[in-house]
């Protein structure tokens, strides 16, 4: 994975093709394939509400994997990113409501579909780097908010739109057991394809174009082509993301896609680690659990002095917002690697176990 | 006709505004190359402050005005040691995240402090109205318009005569240099959010009289950025006049949708659509300095 910063001791490669490798030892592909196995087993012995949970962070973990494509791996910020999501949602269930294309196929359509929005918004990306894009995807982001109160014919207006679930010949993927395998099929299947895109020559180019954009273009790399791509993958990921979203639950309103949803995809790869495929994943369980944990901390000091003082029951909505500020700039402060690099640093550790440093 | 050349007036107060607003984000901008996307919860914080002190502790106003600016400007410095000033050297994602979760975190306690709804500001004048050239215009209308022309003037002066300001200005310029002439580039900075702290709570306070204190105050920092896009990131008179060109622009944009388009929230829109032209076409903007970058 690229961006390592930092490379741990112990951590020997001795050729460029072991550097590329999707999982750096066997291990850590047998532990892989062994988590998605559990993961399988997950339905047969969890409550719905876990369930829930794992599947938000499937769809979730999507676009957020194509917001750091964007940020992490090529240095383009966006502050836009859950209108791209919510425009996968609301293309997916037209899709199938208006021209009864089957959602299967919906699906990855309306993930196209989002990747030319994308790359329409996209087009001053080129052009712009650092602030300047920042602001300019803010602007796209206001801009796709106003487009989906106002356009009924697309989204369903103030009354939003209701989604099809999910069936393949004939089997509907309507309860939680059954769309947590849609989440995980999908979820590994786009992880796997963004892990390879960064072993190619077009991923190597993005991170070029990250670390140096002046030296990236003198080295032959087209750099409004790959502003450009990064922009429309993110869409892309976005758009599928919002698409399961929208199947998940069978409903998508326009209220939904706020800036504060587009902070809170930033949160998750701020937290999970720049540049890090495995930490957006990482990233996206903290930002999911977090307001749960927030649920369960109110609900551990309930009653108490504090409690009354607080009034923290009626506020609890607020104390979860901030909670999502609070977590971003501490992460940024203390840690700004985000949880990839500790993890990178735990397993560095016991590998040299006891002899480490 | 009448309707157009009210929404031309009512354009440039506001537009006054945004320019205050704009300026102090310019002033954190060009002293310490940070974009503060939490300008407008300072408006925020500011204007919840002084509505507090009114309020609740029965103040009259121009006793708890000064305590608010006193209050910001503590709240400025302090803002600044805590968070921005570990933040120096890193990415420019980083600084920007930082001062979107800042935002994030000031406008949710707010919110839990003084509640979702808009809450209007005690009665400051005696006449709600006052009659200029013909028409009937808010007097806290043309307070604001007062009070930003005088902050403009004040800006003016404080860069071009006031040692401190000059020493800013050096600041901005190269900070090496400045530090080498016996500038403290730290307390520049600090200053520098001390003084936008404070202009954002003016314009904070001038809003909620208007309009009354609520979390909507917090939308003027994201107008900022259109204006501030259009007059210039890192120029003080463009900012003036990309807030005044946003706020006649929005009524006018009200203007036309009402009369003719029917499209809705164009009033909200428009500079968005406007922010993405200039970016496309002259990101730098009408006063800003081009950047050049050598290899």
């Amino acid at each position: 994975m690229a961006s390592v910063s930092i490379i741990p001791s112990g951590d020997y490669k001795t050729s460029y093709g072991s550097d590329t490798t999707i999982f750096p030892t066997k291990t850590s592909r047998n532990f892989a394939i062994l988590g998605v196995v559990l993961l399988l087993a997950c339905p047969a012995f969890m409550d719905r509400y876990w369930l829930s949970l794992l599947i938000q962070i499937g769809y979730l973990g999507i676009a957020a994997l194509g917001l750091n494509i964007l940020v992490g791996f090529t240095g383009q910020i966006s502050i836009g990113h859950s209108a791209f999501f919510g425009f996968g949602a609301f293309a997916s269930a037209w899709l199938s409501n208006s021209l009864g294309v089957p959602v299967a196929l919906a699906i990855p359509l309306a993930g196209v579909v989002t990747t030319l929005v994308g790359l329409l918004f996209g087009m001053p990306a080129a052009r712009l780097k650092g602030l300047y894009l920042a602001i300019a995807t803010l602007a796209a982001q206001y801009i796709l908010q106003d487009f989906f109160a106002r356009a009924d014919w697309f989204t369903g207006g103030t009354a939003g739109t209701i989604a099809e679930p999910l069936t393949i010949f004939g089997f509907a993927f309507d309860t939680d057991e059954r769309f947590f395998y849609v989440a995980l099929v999908a979820l590994v299947v786009m992880y796997i394809l963004a892990t390879n895109l960064m072993r190619t020559r077009d991923g190597r180019a993005l991170v070029a174009v990250r670390d140096h954009y002046l030296s990236a273009e003198i080295m032959g790399i087209n750099l409004t082509k790959y502003r450009t791509m990064s922009f429309g993958i993110s869409a892309f990921y976005a758009g599928i993301g919002g698409a399961l979203y929208a199947h998940y639950l069978q409903f998508v309103s326009v209220e939904g896609f706020t800036i504060l949803f587009s902070i809170q995809f930033l949160g998750m790869i701020i937290i999970g680690g720049l540049g890090s495929i495995m930490g957006t994943l990482m990233g996206t369980a903290f930002m999911v659990f977090l307001p749960e944990a927030m649920q369960a901390l109110t609900k551990l000091v309930s009653g108490t002095a504090l409690d009354t003082a607080l009034n923290l029951k009626d506020n609890i909505a607020f104390l979860r917002e901030m909670s999502i500020g609070l977590v971003i700039i501490l992460f940024l402060v203390f840690e700004p690697d985000g949880l990839a690099h500790r993890w990178k640093q735990i397993k560095a550790y016991w590998k040299l176990y006891p002899f480490s440093h | 006709m009448t309707l157009l050349f009210q929404l031309l007036v009512n354009g440039l107060i506001v537009g006054a505004l945004y320019g205050v607003v704009a300026m102090s984000f310019v002033l954190i901008y060009k002293a310490s190359r940070i974009v503060n996307f939490a300008q407008g919860e300072f408006l925020l914080i500011g204007a919840w402050t002084c509505w507090w002190l009114l309020t609740h502790w029965q103040l009259p106003f121009w006793i708890g005005f000064p305590i608010t600016l006193a209050f910001m400007l503590a709240f400025g410095v302090i803002l600044q040691i805590v968070v921005l000033r570990p933040m120096i050297g890193e990415p420019i994602i980083s600084v920007i995240m930082v001062t979107i979760g800042l935002s994030i975190v000031f406008q949710a306690a707010m919110k839990w402090m003084f509640g979702v709804f808009a809450k209007p500001f005690p009665q400051i004048f005696a006449s709600p109205t006052v009659n200029l050239f013909g028409l009937e215009v808010q007097t806290v209308y043309v307070m604001s318009l007062l009070i930003s022309i005088l902050i403009m003037a004040g800006f003016g002066w404080f860069f071009k005569y006031s040692r401190v300001g000059l020493a800013m200005r050096a600041t901005a310029f190269d900070q090496q240099v400045a530090q080498s002439l016996g500038i403290s580039v730290r307390h520049m900075f600090a200053m520098s959010w001390a003084i936008s702290a404070m202009v954002s709570a003016v314009a904070g306070v001038t809003v909620g009289v208007v309009n009354g204190v609520s979390s909507a105050l917090s939308f003027f920092g994201i107008k900022v950025f259109p204006a501030v896009i259009l007059g210039g990131l890192d120029s003080v008179i463009g900012a003036v006049v990309g807030g005044l060109i946003v706020g006649v622009l929005e009524n006018l944009a009200h203007y036309l949708d009402s009369q003719w388009l029917n499209w809705g929230n164009m009033y909200e829109i428009a500079p968005f659509y406007v922010l993405i032209a200039i970016l496309m076409i002259k990101p730098y903007g009408l006063f800003g300095t081009k950047d050049i970058e050598r290899v």
